[in-house]
């Protein structure tokens, strides 16, 4: 599938679409299709996202997992700096990165 | 060290303004990410794969605890409790807020500091030898002449848009601790026979892509004329340096495909036209900036103290350079513990830095390109109280220029460049060398890693680099040996095929093998290196 | 030739007193072989310094900047400045608020934007730096000089 990722202008935290709005968590991402340019083109001129674009991704039962590695560290953070993810308390997640 | 008049004051106060006024403008969407993109990086702000970071301009590394207090508070009011001190002497956060910039920035001001082009195709911060004004080995301090470059570059309005960005160097000692030649401008203040200080260019080093050691193309330029002069290299680059393809725009490029002499001789052309334009500041600028890197008030005390702690007589022996006063030394407090992140510093332990620069190094510190802090005039006889304070805060590492002394960009855990992570790679490679009680017997080593092309991690310039790549998604690592940065520079050479990530911790300690069979008296790895050639190391590596 | 507005109408800030000129008519190739032309349009890869033979009879050089990032204008605007021209400079193109006070202070006298700026923005951005590290074309002395008057 197709999803959709930028960052906050405002903060600057990566952010997903999940449809209706920007979440945190990629497993809220959904499969945008053809409609990403769409998306990310009225998005970004509301100056709710900065630099959107689309990635490839897969859903299973464990949630959404992005194809590429940079945008798995993105979507959970430093492996270097457990505390700092998204899950501070299972170091063990980061194992999903890799 | 030098200390911001009004003038300063008013341009690093009005640079807020000017950013608060960008960073509305880009909230209010009057103007897009395209046009203010370029705006933000010349104020140092990036967007990273986590969130905005801001890289704070140390001026050729010189601050005080003042200011050293200030990072840490900002650490902790608008990031995450911690910095990253970067091989070019700055510091960056990782977590900022593109609504709280123009505060941060605002708090930056009142302690004379600034985030002024540390990114962007401009001229960027000067960086500088780390034991300026404090080294046995120095012809004179080079930072009155940094801090003169420092302000001409400031806001230069002719080259704020260059093809790329520009980094500039100035050492004043044979020794380079500073990387100069690989630099887009290096200068050595030298002595030329009539027993004149003046300044000898180079021009058109660099990393990256496409790595090149600066050639020399003035061996003596006098005091008064040094800005014309850089002035004259950097027009001549910004009306000729390829502006068709980034990866071909830096300054090494031009100056490779136009040749140096050529290159020369533009700038000679552009010089003496210069020369009658009265862009040099007066004599009297640099007369008025030397004071402020006059010495500290030094005394008279011991010239040796006790190494009867084993672990004390370590750290002096691998953590101090000669100084200048023979009471004194300068301390490098590590920044790279075994396993630990190359170049982070917590809030807590940069507010202990300050605290111990305030105690024992007349108040102040320095960032050194290796990402460590030095405490740059230390008291023999304080060392012992110095080591103990460092010990108790884990900032004691005894492995300066050693290979758990490892520069690492911060790749992918952080940078929206990178292809590779660099940091967990370093934080292995300490803990195997430690673990095995190999560090000492191999002496000095520097390994260097890069987790892109572009060279953050100064891989080309290690004995050992360490360069990751993308290989159809995943991390690979490629080895390459024999590179320095400084006065012996060369760059380093690829081993041969790349490796994963346990195959290059292996492939590290192999090459670290084939060295310690192999050297004779006194080399260190890069001399062996260089005498015995890439071979004995292949062999042992792909055979 | 850019098909770009440059017309007196276009002008958006100018900092002289005489009458406007027309804009740029002629190319910079066309300006060097063509002996009568009295306002030349020059781009970034042009080699400003061969204007200077015949900078007597031009009352007006446009610099174009096809893209903001492209800096090589603001060179061209010193050289032709250090060589004494005196006629309107004027800079044409991608000119936002953030390039006006650099392309002031190396010597372009009129501003062209394509897309026209807001008025206050602009003032602001003129008139935003009291001093200045460095001596150009706009006559102003550096704070470096400043400090030993």
């Amino acid at each position: 599938m197709k999803i959709l990722t930028g960052n906050d202008l405002k903060s600057g935290a990566v952010v997903w679409w999940d449809g209706a709005g920007w979440s945190l968590h990629v497993n809220d991402a959904v499969d945008v299709g053809d409609d990403a340019d769409t998306i990310a083109a009225s998005e970004e001129a509301a100056r709710r996202v900065n630099v959107p674009y689309a990635i490839e991704a897969t859903r299973d039962d464990n949630g959404v997992r992005p194809a590429h590695i940079k945008d798995r560290v993105r979507a959970l953070g430093p492996t270097v700096r457990p505390d700092l993810t998204l899950k501070p308390t299972q170091p063990e997640a980061l194992d999903w990165i890799v | 060290m030098y200390k911001y008049d009004n003038y300063d004051q008013q341009m690093v106060d009005t640079r807020v303004e000017e950013f608060r006024d960008q960073a509305k403008r880009r909230l209010e969407g009057k103007i897009t990410e395209d046009q203010f993109k370029p705006l933000r990086l010349m104020n140092g702000l990036y967007l990273q794969l986590h969130a905005y970071m801001l890289r704070v301009a140390i001026p050729y590394g010189t601050l005080n605890g003042a200011q050293m207090h200030a990072l840490a508070d900002i650490a902790d009011k608008y990031d995450r409790g911690y910095g990253h001190f970067t091989t070019r002497q700055n510091i960056q956060y990782n977590w900022i807020k593109l609504e709280e910039a123009g505060d941060l920035l605002a708090d930056l001001a009142k302690v004379e500091m600034h985030a002024i082009q540390t990114s962007g195709n401009c001229i960027r911060n000067i960086s500088s030898d780390h034991f300026a004004g404090a080294a046995r080995d120095e012809l004179v301090d080079p930072r009155p002449y940094a801090e003169l470059l420092r302000q001409w570059s400031s806001f230069h309005p002719e080259f704020m848009y260059l093809p790329r960005k520009f980094k500039i160097a100035v050492i004043a000692a044979e020794t380079d601790r500073a990387a100069m030649r690989l630099h887009d401008i290096g200068i050595q203040i030298v002595k030329n026979d009539s027993g004149e200080i003046g300044a000898s260019f180079y021009v058109g080093g660099g990393m990256g892509r496409t790595p090149m050691i600066a050639p020399q193309i003035r061996d003596f330029v006098p005091l008064d004329q040094l800005v014309t002069y850089a002035e004259a290299c950097l027009r001549v680059y910004n009306r000729y340096g390829r502006r068709d393809n980034k990866y071909k725009a830096r300054i090494k490029i031009l100056v490779h495909e136009m040749g140096a002499e050529e290159y020369t001789r533009q700038v000679e052309e552009e010089f003496a036209h210069m020369l009658g334009q009265g862009v040099e500041p007066p004599l009297a600028e640099i007369e008025r900036l030397r004071p402020y890197f006059a010495d500290p008030a030094f005394v008279d005390g011991p010239k040796t103290c006790d190494h009867s702690d084993p672990d004390f007589a370590l750290w002096v022996d691998r953590n101090t350079n000669a100084h200048k006063h023979d009471s004194y030394v300068s301390a490098v407090i590590s920044l790279k513990p075994v396993g630990g992140i190359p170049g982070d510093a917590t809030a807590e332990q940069m507010h202990l830095m300050a605290d111990l620069a305030k105690e024992y190094s007349f108040d102040e510190l320095r960032v050194m390109h290796t990402q460590n802090i030095v405490l740059p005039h230390v008291a023999i006889s304080d060392l012992h109280a110095l080591w103990t304070k460092l010990e108790a805060a884990g900032l004691g590492s005894p492995n300066l220029d050693t290979i758990e002394d490892i520069i690492a960009c911060p790749g992918l855990d952080y940078c929206s460049l990178a292809n590779a992570r660099s940091i967990p790679l370093a934080q292995k490679i300490s803990e195997r060398f430690a673990a095995s009680g190999k560090t000492g017997e191999l002496g000095q080593l520097k390994l260097k890693i890069s987790g892109c092309i572009n060279a953050c991690g100064h891989h080309h310039a290690g004995h050992i680099g360490i360069l990751g790549v993308d290989k159809k998604g995943v991390e690979n690592y490629q080895l390459s040996l024999g590179g320095s940065e400084a006065e012996d520079v060369a760059l380093a050479k690829i081993t041969g095929r790349g490796f994963d990530e346990a195959g290059v911790i292996n492939a590290v300690e192999t090459v670290t093998d084939v060295y310690l069979g192999a050297r004779e008296d006194g080399e260190r790895f890069l001399d062996t290196y260089r005498r015995i050639g890439m071979t004995p190391f292949k062999e042992a590596l792909y055979d | 030739m850019t098909d770009l507005d440059t017309r007196p109408t276009a002008v958006q800030f100018r900092f002289r007193d005489d009458e406007m000129a027309d804009h740029g008519t002629v190319t910079f190739d066309a300006c060097c072989e063509q002996t009568n032309a009295t306002a030349v349009r020059i781009e970034p890869g042009d080699d400003a310094r061969a204007l200077l033979p015949f900078l007597d009879r031009l009352a007006l050089i446009e610099v174009n900047f096809p893209v903001f990032g492209d800096g090589r204008g603001y060179s061209s605007a010193r050289l032709l400045r250090e060589a004494g021209y005196t006629g309107e400079l004027r800079a044409v193109g991608d000119v936002g608020i953030d390039q006006l006070l650099n392309m002031r202070r190396c010597g372009f006298d009129a501003f062209a934007p394509a897309e026209p700026l807001d008025e206050s923005d602009a003032q602001a951005a003129f008139n935003r730096w009291p001093n200045v590290y460095q001596n150009t074309a706009d006559g102003r002395r550096m704070i470096t000089q400043l400090r030993h008057d």
